[in-house]
């Protein structure tokens, strides 16, 4: 905690922060490239997604005559709500300042806030597109935000902090045995992240089909720098549980000391394991089929329950021992 | 102290005044606009100053006042869970008192008797303070009959629909039962400390069962008042039904006082926590604000969905104070104390959104006089401050970071994660799934309120009336505008108004949350800095400091953007009655969570061939709870008709038999 005074902790916060903006786009290409590569495609580069942004970013926006005031906001707040939510994410180094502004509550506080202003936005020009999106979003959230919650207070639980720094740390100082609850609630906030990010069997991020978009039917109506930002959004989001996977279920190879050979270490050791996640996310989209709507509760009540039997595994037979 | 007493007796008197003099509106009606209600925001005001002196001061002034029986005068007491319940009254009274003379205009053409309206406002209120300052349960139960008199009257006051009269009549009957469970309560408290007066009553030495029917009396009594389910029923008609500021003060501010009275009870009167109260608390709480929420989320009239909201809202409350006992029982009182300061913010947070969205509902209702979320679309462009103020009520009610709604969710959260602490290994699995109901609740409210604020205030208009709604006069902008304020200092600056929390833990429980700011007042540390810790002015100065940056750097000067028409894939331009409706939104949360509503849903083919589609979504409770007692009831009454032949000698012949048992017993 005593971070929080010094001004390096707080250099090296912003540097993972927009550490995680520059990153984002990789991953979303880098999982492009292999879902390409599976289906027997050349694909585009693993830098498109930096180039589709850019182009984005210079051309003129329009909007719907029935637009307000917030479909001109929302992109912004979506954006910046997201990356603070990343941002309090350890990312290369444990211990950081912003860890101590948001703990994992506050991450999915903030992650509720982008996502009640999409579905606003998807409601405000008044199509029916994108109510029906804004619709089955808040359906989807509203499951598996709780299963989310769960499944982190296993972890909260284990290592009385809510602090995800100080989970991370107690990962790597604690963990020598594989503890049921852990496995539960891996597999719980896998489910939540796939349902979350907007991936195959629950949406499909590269579709257009009218009937089944949720997250695209919402951003139909931007186009230029909005979209730009809502696409980036997006995929930082996707950075975001990727990275809350990886580095707090296998923490090991975080930087814990703030200087230039761990931090290196942990960046490199970082990208390899969302690589290897990545390629099981691009598997795992190519053998899977997206489901109904309807069938999606099902879904994410596994998660839920999953994220439970951790739970209680854990106060139950952990505890007490 | 005393200061704090004398206040809060000029806010009664300012209070009873401003009843008095709305009588005068018979003969002139400008004089509730000009005169009661200013008035009432004034004894607010006092209320509010006096509740503030007694957080601050943290000490306890009591007086007996010259009136009551000869031998049991009333005696009044100022302390710190009073004037922090004083604070909330006043507060919302405020509030309520800057926007009336607006809202009111409109009722002075009408041909309901303002007389009747401004009277029984300020009774109401006056009623509402007395019962938090009451000393002994004579004085509590003359306060408490006063305020539900008084808001009977109030629910009634547009009495010409039938529906009307039959949810005041629904509310005063429930108020009736719940009043009497209280009575009991006291009575069970009253007969072993010997004397009304609460003093007696916290010194009466109880036996477990003595002291669980005490418990189970005042929590059905105040549970009933404060809407807990299955006792919610009268709530969501009844709230609707009143004019919008009386909305207001009823959810936000009656239902406190229902949670004073048992925090009172509870908590102070009886002493002794049994593990057992905080399992039967915290289930009722979780169970309330799961069905509150999806209820809320089945509705289409706004108000009736504000109301159902209330009910999720005070079960999240109650989740706090069931986590209180469990932990004080079970011997963790910095935990309780944290569950319960929880529960206490949860409690002004709710009365402030609220309160502001029940107002919002009346400006919308007064600009556009509509209630049903069908019929509206498009207001935000139509009255952009009350949609301003209505999306902060929004924001902070589903729970979102850095507004006040989160704080207190946050704190209930951090209670319930220590449940590890417990020693009992059913407690303690207990206790993480009322946290996954208070997750899902959390984000079922959300999915509630982007269907309401899309619905109403986002998309294009979907009726001629609320296409020519007008802006509200600048007072009933300004009392939103107090509370949308309230929101988000709460929200942002938490760590002092939970300082003062503490002195009202510290008083009632012995025990505050010495660890609540150990890093300064940027960090709301509740147990302890490595346990957990919240920034929150930093989130939301990172927030706005990144967003006003995003907008220079992107929308500056010539990327103007340019308007057309909508895309929607291409298909023709929209229409307003092609945009997804209330009921559409809630479509497919009706459809997975179908078992809990009871739906009769149809569709049918009209001559002229057009498809008419209906939608009853009914509260289970009716049938659950409700029926079997009517239908009890009937039955019993049946029964008697028996003894009812009609014929004289018969009815002599009971009289006369009757007498002879009654003398029998006597001998």
């Amino acid at each position: 905690m005593d971070h929080r005074v010094s001004l390096a902790a707080w250099g090296l916060a912003l540097l993972q922060a927009l550490l995680y903006v520059a990153l984002a786009p990789l991953l979303a290409g880098w999982i492009r490239k292999l879902k390409a590569r599976l289906q027997n495609r050349r694909g585009a580069s693993m830098l498109q997604p930096y180039r589709d942004l850019y182009k984005l970013f210079g051309k003129q926006a329009r909007m719907a005559h029935t637009a307000s005031t917030l479909f001109r906001a929302a992109p912004y707040i979506v954006f910046v709500a997201t990356w603070l939510a990343a941002s309090a994410v350890p990312l290369i180094v444990t211990g950081l300042p912003t860890a101590a502004i948001a703990d994992v509550i506050v991450i999915a506080g903030l992650l509720a806030l982008a996502r009640f202003f999409l579905a606003l936005a998807g409601m405000d020009v008044g199509t029916a597109f994108g109510g029906m999106g804004a619709s089955r979003e808040m359906l989807v959230s509203a499951l598996a935000e709780p299963a989310m919650l769960v499944a982190v207070f296993t972890l909260a639980m284990t290592a009385h902090s809510t602090n995800l720094s100080s989970i991370v740390d107690h990962q790597l100082v604690s963990v020598s045995v594989l503890r049921p609850s852990f496995l539960f609630a891996f597999a719980g906030l896998v489910l939540v992240a796939v349902a979350e990010t907007g991936r195959i069997p629950v949406d499909n991020p590269a579709t257009h089909l009218e009937l089944t978009m949720i997250h695209e039917a919402m951003i139909l109506e931007y186009s230029g720098r909005h979209l730009a930002l809502m696409q980036w959004a997006a995929q930082l989001k996707l950075l975001l549980y990727g990275v809350l996977l990886v580095n707090v279920f296998l923490p090991w190879g975080i930087a814990r000391q703030a200087d230039v050979p761990s931090l290196c270490a942990g960046f490199g050791l970082v990208v390899v394991k969302l690589a290897v996640l990545g390629a099981a996310l691009a598997v795992s989209e190519t053998v899977l089929a997206k489901m109904r709507l309807f069938r999606v509760p099902a879904f994410l009540n596994l998660a839920l329950l999953l994220a439970l039997l951790g739970l209680l595994s854990h106060v139950i037979l952990e505890v007490g021992s | 102290m005393t200061v704090a007493l004398w206040s809060a007796a000029v806010a009664i008197g300012l209070a009873l005044l401003s009843a008095v003099l709305s009588l005068f509106t018979a003969w002139m009606p400008r004089v509730l606009r000009l005169v009661a209600t200013p008035l009432f925001a004034c004894a607010g005001l006092a209320a509010l100053t006096a509740g503030l002196i007694a957080l601050l001061n943290g000490g306890v002034a009591t007086a007996e006042l010259p009136l009551g029986l000869p031998w049991l005068p009333w005696r009044v007491r100022v302390d710190a869970l009073s004037g922090f319940f004083l604070c909330v009254i006043g507060v919302v009274s405020f509030a309520v008192g800057l926007y009336a003379p607006g809202y009111l205009r409109g009722f002075e053409r009408g041909r309901d008797s303002l007389a009747v309206l401004g009277g029984f406002t300020g009774l109401f209120l006056a009623g509402m303070l007395m019962v938090v300052l009451a000393d002994d349960a004579f004085l509590f139960m003359v306060a408490w009959e006063v305020m539900s008199l008084a808001s009977y009257f109030l629910v009634a006051f547009h009495h010409d629909n039938a529906a009307n009269r039959r949810a005041a009549f629904l509310y005063l009957l429930m108020a009736h039962i719940g009043g009497l469970a209280i009575l009991l309560g006291f009575g069970v408290l009253a007969s072993f400390g010997g004397g009304f007066a609460f003093d007696a009553m916290r010194d009466a030495q109880l036996s477990f069962a003595w002291a669980s029917v005490a418990f189970g009396l005042a929590f059905a009594g105040f549970g009933m008042k404060a809407g807990l389910v299955p006792l919610h029923a009268w709530l969501p008609e009844a709230h609707p039904v009143a004019p919008s500021h009386i909305s207001a003060l009823m959810s936000g501010v009656m239902l406190k006082v229902a949670v004073y009275g048992f925090i009172r009870v509870v908590f102070d009167l009886i002493g002794g926590f049994h593990w057992q109260w905080g399992v039967i608390v915290l289930a009722i709480g979780s169970i309330s604000a799961l069905m509150g929420v999806l209820y809320a989320l089945m509705q289409n009239d706004l108000k009736r969905l504000l109301a159902y909201s209330s009910v999720e809202n005070l079960g999240i409350i109650f989740i706090g104070l069931g986590l209180a006992l469990l932990f004080l029982a079970t011997g963790h009182t910095l935990l309780g104390s944290l569950a319960f300061v929880a529960a206490l913010y949860h409690t002004i947070n709710h009365a402030v959104f609220k309160g502001l969205l029940f107002l919002g509902a009346g400006a919308v209702m007064h600009s556009a006089n509509e209630h049903d979320l069908e019929k509206m679309g498009g207001l935000l462009r139509r009255m952009p401050w009350t949609g301003f103020f209505f999306l902060i009520g929004c924001m902070s009610i589903s729970a979102l970071p850095p507004f006040n709604g989160f704080v207190s969710e946050w704190l209930t959260f951090q209670a319930a994660l220590q449940a590890w602490q417990l020693d009992s290994g059913v407690l303690r699995s207990l206790v993480p799934v009322a946290a996954a109901m208070l997750a899902l609740t959390g984000a079922l409210a959300a999915a509630c309120f982007v269907k309401v604020y899309g619905v109403a205030f986002l998309g294009q208009s979907r009726s001629r009336h609320v296409r020519r709604a007008r802006r509200v006069p600048f007072s009933m902008r300004t009392g939103q505008g107090v509370l949308a304020l309230l929101c988000v200092l709460l929200g942002v600056f938490p760590t002092p108004f939970l300082s003062l929390l503490n002195g009202v833990s510290q008083q009632v429980l012995g025990q505050g949350l010495p660890q609540l700011t150990a890093h300064g007042w940027l960090w709301l540390t509740p147990v302890s800095p490595q346990t957990a810790s919240y920034g929150a002015p930093l989130v939301a100065v990172t927030l706005s400091v990144a967003l006003g940056l995003g907008l220079w750097l992107l929308g500056r000067g010539v990327r103007r953007v340019r308007r057309c028409d909508a895309w929607d894939c291409g298909f023709v331009p929209p229409t307003p009655s092609m945009q997804y409706t209330a009921a559409a939104f809630a479509q497919p949360m009706r459809r997975v969570f179908g078992l809990l509503f009871h739906i009769d849903e149809t569709v049918t083919r009209q001559e002229d061939g057009r498809l008419r589609h209906r939608l009853k979504v009914t509260d289970r409770a009716w049938e659950i709870f409700y029926l079997p007692v009517a239908r009890a009831v009937g039955n019993a009454a049946r029964l008697v008709t028996r003894l009812q032949s009609g014929n004289v000698r018969i009815y002599l012949g009971w009289s006369f038999a009757t007498l002879l048992v009654l003398l029998w017993i006597i001998a």
